[in-house]
């Protein structure tokens, strides 16, 4: 079957479990995993599954690029490693799938707004974060029912899914989460939250959407756009479970989910590595199919 | 136990901590009155921020009458000697608030994590270090790690640049053995320059025992709140601990006559309800739950039919952490559905 090949870049939590999701598609072919320490669990699981790897960075990467066809490149690393990254893949005609909260490039939350990423040769797309991913669609579901004027995301993760990216530089989860929120759920004003639980056994990753409405809220019809809008996540997050609300209050709607992964890599507690890394394959599947059919032809300027 | 000559920092938290029990409803007027109150009666640091901290308004903990702007730009002016510190939680305020917090003129922020998540907080160390400010550490909800524990975690932040690393009894459930065993292991463990601090909730009416394990086993400074004003069944009642230091002759600096009256004539008035040890609150303290859950607790045990002790002990069960308010809801109608199945099949 033909296929568009890729780079994963990063082989932390993250990146491992997109491999993992990757090997199964039909449409792309896993083929480097980039990290920086030889003793990564995700570059010797890489190698284990028949991947190249290197642990030189993107430099180990660079001078296989076109002997190895790589064409979209995943990357997993952290906001300010991937603002380096990010100029120097476009300069190699390498379509960047951004999982980091680097936000370089348009926002894509695929239930949302992946149709509007078609046809537009983007060379660089940025998956929000998997608090962005759990939620966005909510706020999404009500702003499609009428006007949000402001909307709140609380998401809980279990300590152990959060790795040292995540944790140094927190302040980009919750600025790029309330970015996505407005541009993308469509609410005036976004607010995120993350919590880090450390409790044993980790607890599944939890996820609050507060929305304040304009006016008095339509509680059928945002009732039935929210549940909606949780099957379309669940084509591709299967443990995307509603578990409380909508409860209605005023102008207020709030809603509680639980996001059970697949257990690919971390066990199926890290709901939020899940969610992130299906939306990222969805999205760069899309751009493969475009690739294969001749409609995006990415240039090499370097 | 003896202290005397020692010397204590006492940090006010009636303005913060105290915003819980508030709503975060304290109108600026009251806040000015108060703080200009603690200034004169020689209190030298004073807590002024939403109840959870720099950005704290949410739908999720409540929105404040004042931003947290307007009330450090209010109230700052007004103090002659007393310096004002602010509340930030990683994962809800960001750089952004510390850098406006001290454009407002705060000196001492205060950055606070669950006792095993200090690694959240190393930007925001780093930045405020940066900025010259008095930067403190929070390890929140210290019952929930062992003193081994808790003093890697503070030696964490000791890397990051933190100058004072506290044990924060969030859900007043540790005992004056809990608070020697971890503040005595924090001092082992830290730097001689790293000063260690301890904040307290009374809700096994612990605070200011608790207050002076904490000083004989190295901590110098305490937080507490003027009549208690803070979450739960309150903070460590300062103006009881001043004068209990006074008698014990630790030096603080503080006029305890002067706080009592800030106390009884500013705070009182302004209670909604009392704050004090009672059945909800004491549930805290036993089960090991986040104070500021309390009003949430009581809201929501209203709203389904069930007892806030249930929904507290549940929350503990489930071992919430501090800001996981959006979980109350789901656990209170979880247990109505319970008890409506219960005694449906009664």
């Amino acid at each position: 079957m033909p296929h568009i090949n890729v780079a994963l870049i990063g082989s932390g939590n993250i990146g491992t479990d997109l491999l993992i999701k990757a090997l199964r598609s039909t449409c792309i072919k896993p083929v480097w995993m980039v990290g920086v320490d030889p003793e990564s669990d995700g570059l010797k699981r890489a190698q284990s599954l028949g991947l190249k790897t290197t642990a030189a960075g993107l430099e180990g990467l660079l001078p296989h690029l076109v002997t190895d066809h790589i064409q979209i490149a995943f990357d997993a690393t952290s906001a300010y490693v991937h603002a380096e990254h990010a100029p120097i893949l476009r300069a190699h005609g390498v379509v960047a799938i951004d999982l980091t909260p680097a936000a370089i490039g348009p926002f894509c939350v695929p239930p949302v707004n992946l149709a509007e990423h078609v046809g537009k040769g983007e060379m660089n797309v940025n998956m929000v974060t998997c608090g962005g991913q759990a939620t966005i669609p909510i706020v999404a579901a009500v702003s499609r029912v009428q006007p949000v004027d402001y909307a709140e995301i609380v998401a809980t993760v279990a300590s152990r899914s959060a790795g040292p990216g995540t944790r140094k530089n927190i302040d980009e989860f919750t600025r790029t989460t309330a970015h996505g929120i407005e541009r993308v759920g469509g609410a005036k004003k976004g607010k995120a939250i993350i919590i880090l639980n450390p409790a044993e056994p980790p607890l599944i990753m939890r996820d609050t959407i507060h929305c304040l409405t304009e006016t008095t809220p339509d509680q059928a019809k945002i009732t039935a756009s929210i549940l909606a809008m949780m099957k379309e996540v669940q084509k591709y997050v299967p443990g995307y479970r509603l578990k409380h609300g909508p409860v209605f209050d005023g102008n207020r709607v709030s809603v509680s989910f639980e996001v059970e992964g697949l257990g690919d890599y971390l066990p199926v507690y890290a709901g939020n590595l899940d969610i992130m890394t299906a939306a990222a394959l969805r999205t760069a599947e899309m751009i493969a199919q475009e690739m294969l059919t001749g409609k995006f032809n990415p240039i090499r300027s370097a | 136990m003896d202290l005397r000559g020692k010397k204590v920092i006492l940090h006010d938290n009636s303005l913060r901590d105290g915003m819980h029990p508030k709503r975060h409803q304290i109108t600026l007027q009251q806040m000015i009155d108060v703080a200009k109150g603690l200034d004169a009666a020689g209190v030298p640091l004073i807590e002024i921020t939403h109840g959870d901290g720099l950005g704290g308004a949410s739908v999720n903990y409540g929105f404040p009458l004042h931003s947290d702007e307007e009330y450090l730009r209010g109230v700052i002016p007004h103090l002659k000697k007393a310096k004002v510190s602010a509340l930030l939680l990683p994962g809800m305020g960001t750089v952004e608030h510390l850098h406006m917090a001290r454009d407002c003129g705060v000196s001492t922020i205060r950055i606070a994590t669950h006792c095993t998540e200090a690694d959240v907080a190393e930007q925001h160390i780093r930045e405020a270090r940066k900025l010259g400010m008095d930067t403190v550490t929070f390890l929140m909800m210290a019952h929930m790690n062992d003193p081994a524990g808790l003093a890697s975690q503070a030696k964490l932040m000791e890397s990051y640049g933190a100058q004072c690393i506290y044990c924060t009894d969030s859900a007043g459930y540790l005992l004056p053995d809990d608070v020697t065993a971890r503040v005595r292991l924090m001092r082992e463990t830290l730097h001689p320059d790293t000063q260690i601090g301890f904040h307290g909730h009374h809700n096994l009416a612990m605070g200011v025992a608790n207050s002076l394990a904490a000083i004989e086993a190295g901590a110098v400074r305490i937080d507490g709140s003027a009549a208690g004003l803070g979450a739960g069944a309150g903070n460590t009642p300062l103006e009881v601990l001043a004068a209990v230091l006074e008698r014990m002759g630790v030096h603080t600096g503080i006029d305890v006559f002067k706080l009592i009256d800030v106390a009884e004539d500013l705070i009182v008035p302004m209670l909604d309800q009392q704050v004090r040890v009672d059945r909800d609150s004491l549930t805290l303290g036993y089960a090991g739950v986040y104070s500021s859950f309390l009003l949430f607790a009581q809201r929501a045990g209203k709203k389904y039919q069930v007892s806030p002790v249930d929904i507290l002990i549940e929350m503990g069960r489930l071992k919430a952490v501090g800001g996981q308010e959006d979980l109350i809801e789901e656990v209170a109608q979880t247990l109505a559905t319970a008890k409506a199945k219960k005694s449906a099949v009664a």
